[in-house]
């Protein structure tokens, strides 16, 4: 009920009492937004500095916390750079190519978002696991870390690169061409900058994706100690009742978010201002970072 | 000399797209059918429709039922406070919608975990009236809002922003009252974006796994959804139990491809 007024509220243009209903609908926001995400974030950051920055000092840097987020951070940024690759070769393909069943290819680029992780790791555990039919066993190693990491982020990249590719200007291209600018020429100079902007913020979001994924490293990858990542050290941490190394390793990861998100929020600033792009399918780019495009509070019209 | 050397480019990037494309997707995933069937339909029958089996996919539903409400209700809510009410502070309710989108969901169950367990800030106070969060049904619902909370938010935002305020000022100039403006006029204005957001929260959902084995304890018949069912027939080396259920999610997840697309298409036309 009380998230219900926030929609009653909201709206209500021109009516007698101008900003009390938007004034209640926004405290409901702020309200149900306290409660469900920054209270419970609060707790861990809290519980991580129980025993003062020491205590916390002495949990992030304890042998296997250290070896996990060294683990997670290599593997993520292996994972972030066959990402820019592959994701704008499949971009590519699927803006400038023309093949059967382009429709259907383009479709399934998405369904990491829609697979549950535990599935996408059984599943990869089926194809590269020790039952492999053909033969290429991953399972248990830091290949297979890679290998989970790059199915789950592989959506971020082509989601974001797409749109740009889509809106590009050929004629650019054309006139380098006929200036005599060769393939790679006109790739290098006129291609890659314009994509840039998508390509910083694909790449940002799938590193913060990888560096706390779970559910799609857990069955194929394992948690032994060397291909223990960040998230199951964490799980191991609460399970053995250890609060304050769960949180510390935990406050790190979420450091790592919010910086990334905040270089999402910069990079598409630059990318809006540069030409603003609607961007087509996904919300790859979760942030608004542009300003919101009404120009008068209908509040003030009553 | 040109075109051979494009074309052969050409075929080189298809090649390679497609086949990084194949390997990491669809391979493993009709290998996962492949597996599932590969004893016939009797085992993974067998395996969901085991007490414990069909607790789990009851128990996923129910969340789904209480938390996809919550967040579309919230979510419309918010976009239009976003988009139709703008002040100062909207960048800050902006940028903490963006949250989930990037914290691990290990790090969102610990903090549940840390806020409703017995030596947290809420856990004692709630326990005292009676009311159990972390291992029973309300944890697992708090954990799914709270990973799927930006979804239908950053769904509604653009379309919101594309269709403009002049109907809805032209509603209430004729005498309308916010209620009549909003469903006659802003809903049916937005509903193809909304619909996209419901789809992927549902899906999120379905299938959140890691926030909800913090807090779930993942109790065979009591608190365990269906991707917790997967993992615990997993670790019993009970291949056909998870390989079933497995299917059942991997079902869901292409009929909500199929939903995203077939929505895309309408919110286009």
């Amino acid at each position: 009920m009380e998230a219900h007024s926030a929609t009653a509220s909201a709206p209500r243009a021109g009516i007698r009492l101008p900003g009390v209903g938007a004034g209640l609908g926004r405290g409901t926001v702020v309200l149900y937004l306290s409660a469900i995400v920054l209270l419970p974030l609060a707790a861990v950051v809290s519980q991580s500095l129980e025993k003062g920055i020491g205590g916390f000092w002495e949990a992030v840097t304890s042998p296997l916390a250290v070896s996990s987020l060294e683990l997670t951070v290599i593997c993520s940024l292996i994972v972030v750079v066959i990402n820019a690759i592959f994701g704008t070769i499949i971009a590519w393909i699927l803006v400038r190519d023309e093949f059967p069943g382009k429709s259907f290819v383009n479709a399934v680029i998405d369904l990491p978002f829609a697979l549950p992780t535990i599935v996408a790791s059984l599943t990869l555990l089926a194809l590269y696991g020790n039952e492999s039919p053909l033969g290429v066993h991953l399972a248990a190693t830091r290949a297979a870390v890679v290998v989970a990491l790059l199915f789950v982020t592989l959506p971020f990249v082509v989601r974001a690169v797409q749109p740009l590719l889509l809106e590009m200007d050929r004629e650019m291209e054309a006139a380098a061409a006929s200036l005599g600018a060769g393939g790679f020429t006109i790739f290098r100079r006129i291609i890659f900058p314009n994509l840039l902007p998508g390509l910083a913020a694909g790449v940002a979001l799938a590193f913060a994706r990888a560096l706390g994924e779970f559910g799609s490293v857990l069955l194929f990858a394992g948690g032994l100690p060397q291909t223990m990542v960040s998230s199951i050290f964490i799980r191991q941490q609460i399970e053995s009742g250890n609060d304050i190394g769960a949180s510390a390793v935990s406050v790190v990861l979420l450091a790592a978010s919010l910086l990334l998100l905040a270089i999402v929020t910069l990079v598409q600033r630059w990318g809006s201002r540069h030409e603003r792009s609607s961007g087509g399918g996904l919300t790859v780019m979760p942030m608004s970072g542009e300003d919101f495009t009404v120009e008068k509070d209908p509040d003030e019209d009553g | 000399m040109r075109t051979a050397n494009s074309d052969a480019s050409r075929w080189g990037l298809r090649v390679l797209g497609l086949g990084y494309l194949t390997l990491l997707l669809l391979a493993p995933l009709a290998m996962i059918f492949y597996k599932t069937f590969e004893h016939g339909l009797a085992p993974p029958i067998d395996a969901i429709t085991s007490p414990d089996g069909l607790h789990a996919l009851k128990l996923t539903l129910i969340t789904v039922a209480i938390a996809v409400p919550l967040n579309t209700v919230f979510g419309i809510g918010c976009a239009l406070l976003l988009v139709r009410h703008r002040r100062k502070g909207n960048a800050v309710i902006d940028a903490v919608i963006n949250l989930p989108f990037a914290i691990s969901p290990i790090v969102i169950g610990l903090s549940l975990f840390l806020l409703y367990g017995t030596g947290g800030w809420l856990g004692p106070t709630l326990a005292e009236a009676g009311i159990k969060v972390l291992f029973s049904v309300p944890g697992i619902v708090l954990a799914c809002i709270f990973v799927s909370l930006p979804f239908v938010v950053r769904e509604t935002v653009p379309v919101l922003q594309e269709i403009g305020t002049d109907q809805e000022q032209a509603a209430s100039t004729l005498g309308a009252n916010a209620w009549q403006t909003f469903w006659r006029i802003t809903l049916p204005a937005i509903r193809w974006g909304v619909a996209y957001g419901v789809v992927l929260t549902t899906a999120r959902v379905l299938g959140e796994f890691g926030a909800v084995t913090i807090v779930s304890g993942s109790i065979s018949g009591q608190t365990q959804t269906l991707p917790l069912f997967v993992e615990k027939q997993f670790a019993n080396f009970n291949l056909p139990g998870a390989y079933g259920a497995s299917i059942v999610l991997a079902i869901l997840a292409l009929s909500t491809l199929l939903a995203m697309n077939l929505l895309k298409r309408k919110e286009d036309a």
